[in-house]
């Protein structure tokens, strides 16, 4: 499961129709699979599975039709389609609303049956852009736990874009876009870990004041952020300590922590992860 | 295989909408009827139809290109819809030749305009017109053959647009104007050598000279029926044409 994670506007969404052969490439080369996406594309759009971030429904027809139609675009039809589809019913826990119209489904069952078209054809990769879009937390959750299942049972690659850090997280590698770049990429740990400091915050306050009081008595760098004061330093606890022995009259709470994915993105791309271009 | 199950599912996904939406199929049955009413009662006094025909009779085939216009338009423009919904995208991934896209599409509004033209060919026998097995045949080929290039046309111009309201602008200034001077509305005998030339460039004219001839039994002027035929079929072949090349253009998905 590849992840890729950036703010609105960094190219997420272009690549994934770069990806899916929908946008022509101005300059350079993409291929899935080993496919060139400009050169053979029918062959990378039998091997891929695209989830868009606007539903692809037809929201007049079932749940069936829905798949049905999408079998039939992708050449099958008869007896073989019907069990291709009943199969990828059961698979989504769909059966009992198949003969639903989607205009009469939740948000949440919506998008399981675009999961379930995007599969139906077998494709070797699915792409999802940002699929949690919409969702209210419990449906959030049955989405992850459906693209872990593709990913674990059937072996499916996912490559899915967000701008969710609790769902970044769950990516087993993961590419940091920023403006059109990948910034970084890894594991979410090792992006993380490759970060070689502590996270410290004070709250206070007055955080504007004490932020001064410490860097006056530390000489060190740090900043407010959230009404609190936001440090990075070797050895947090230590330094925690030493402050909190000086200013701990000033000081509300302290929390020490390792860096998180929205610290690995601020220190990529030098700005705060929902500031906006300047 | 690869045109044919991909085209006839979208075509089919047409029909099964068009019955799913209620207003739509009951407009779909009043709307001719009120506007034969209306040329009938309204214009048949200032029209000097020949003898033997009547006024009813006279607007009947054009009223009938009118539906099919107005049906075969209307079906593709949804193609507008479908790309702002999204539903298109989930098509452009698929292994799909833009020809087949195109051909499901315009099929679809075929079939719909065919079908609401059969409808109000129910009336003809209120219009004076006397059909036989033939000639309903015949009239039902040539609504087919009438409404392919209509959608195709409707297709072609909805491709690229992204409102329903930019459509209006051209139905307005481009297809009604290419109905009133299709022959329909009036007979081009006696207007303006300018006007008349239009009529007779205008391909819509023989769709309308080929109706007339297959529900009168003879086209007492104007085209023949197979110089008519064969007008539309070749504006039906360039209208798929012209779709298909808009549709496979890489520039936009």
């Amino acid at each position: 499961m590849f992840g890729l994670l950036g703010p609105n506007g960094s190219g997420k969404s272009t690549l994934v129709s770069i990806l899916a052969t929908l946008l022509p490439l101005s300059e350079g080369r993409a291929s899935v699979f080993g496919r060139d996406v400009a050169l053979s594309p029918h062959e990378v759009r039998r091997s891929i599975g695209v989830v868009f971030q606007s539903p692809s429904l037809d929201r007049n027809l079932t749940v069936r039709e829905n798949l049905v139609h999408h079998g039939h675009l992708y050449g099958v039809s008869g007896r073989a389609l019907r069990g291709t589809v009943d199969a990828a019913l059961a698979r989504g826990g769909l059966a009992e609303r198949a003969g639903e119209r989607v205009q009469t489904l939740s948000g949440g069952l919506a998008r399981r049956v675009e999961v379930a078209k995007g599969m139906l054809h077998g494709p070797k990769m699915l792409l999802l852009d940002e699929p949690s879009t919409g969702l209210d937390p419990a449906a959030r959750r049955d989405l992850w736990t459906r693209l872990k299942d593709l990913r674990s049972k059937e072996g499916v690659t996912v490559l899915v874009t967000t701008h969710w850090m609790e769902e970044a997280e769950r990516c087993d590698r993961l590419a940091i876009l920023h403006e059109g770049r990948a910034v970084a990429q890894g594991t979410p740990a090792a992006l993380r870990g490759a970060l070689p400091f502590d996270v410290v915050q004070f709250r206070s306050a007055d955080p504007e004041g004490l932020l001064d009081a410490v860097k006056g008595r530390f000489g060190v760098e740090g900043a407010v952020q959230d009404g609190a004061v936001r440090l990075e330093r070797n050895g947090g606890q230590e330094f925690a300590r030493q402050v909190t022995s000086v200013f701990g009259d000033r000081i509300d709470a302290v929390t020490v922590g390792r860096p998180t994915l929205e610290d690995v993105f601020v220190r990529h791309t030098g700005r705060g992860f929902w500031e906006g271009k300047a | 295989m690869r045109y044919l199950l991909p085209a006839a599912s979208l075509a089919r996904r047409e029909v099964v909408r068009f019955l799913r939406q209620r207003n739509r199929v009951v407009s779909a049955v009043l709307q001719p009827v009120v506007f034969w009413g209306l040329f009938s009662a309204g214009l048949g006094g200032s029209l000097k139809v020949a003898s033997g025909t009547t006024a009813a009779a006279f607007f009947f085939p054009g009223t009938l290109v009118l539906v099919l216009l107005f049906t075969a338009i209307f079906a593709t423009i949804s193609i507008i819809e479908d790309r702002r919904e999204g539903f298109l995208q989930g098509v452009l991934v698929a292994p799909v030749p833009r020809g087949a896209i195109v051909l499901g599409k315009v099929g679809g509004a075929t079939a719909l305009a065919v079908l609401q033209g059969t409808l109000f060919l129910l009336l003809a026998p209120v219009a004076g017109l006397h059909l036989t097995v033939l000639s309903v045949a015949q009239t039902l080929g040539v609504l087919a053959l009438v409404s392919f290039p209509l959608a195709g046309l409707g297709f072609s111009i909805a491709w690229r647009m992204d409102s329903t309201q930019g459509f209006h602008a051209v139905m307005m200034l481009f297809l009604m104007p290419m109905w009133i001077l299709s022959g329909g509305l009036f007979p081009s005998e006696g207007v303006h050598p300018v006007l008349a030339w239009i009529v007779r460039v205008n391909p819509l004219t023989y769709g309308v000279a080929a109706l007339r001839c297959v529900l009168s039994g003879a086209a007492p002027s104007g085209p023949s029926l197979a110089g008519s035929v064969a007008v539309t079929a070749a504006f039906g072949a360039a209208m798929l044409a012209a779709a298909t090349a808009v549709a496979s253009r890489k520039t936009r998905p």
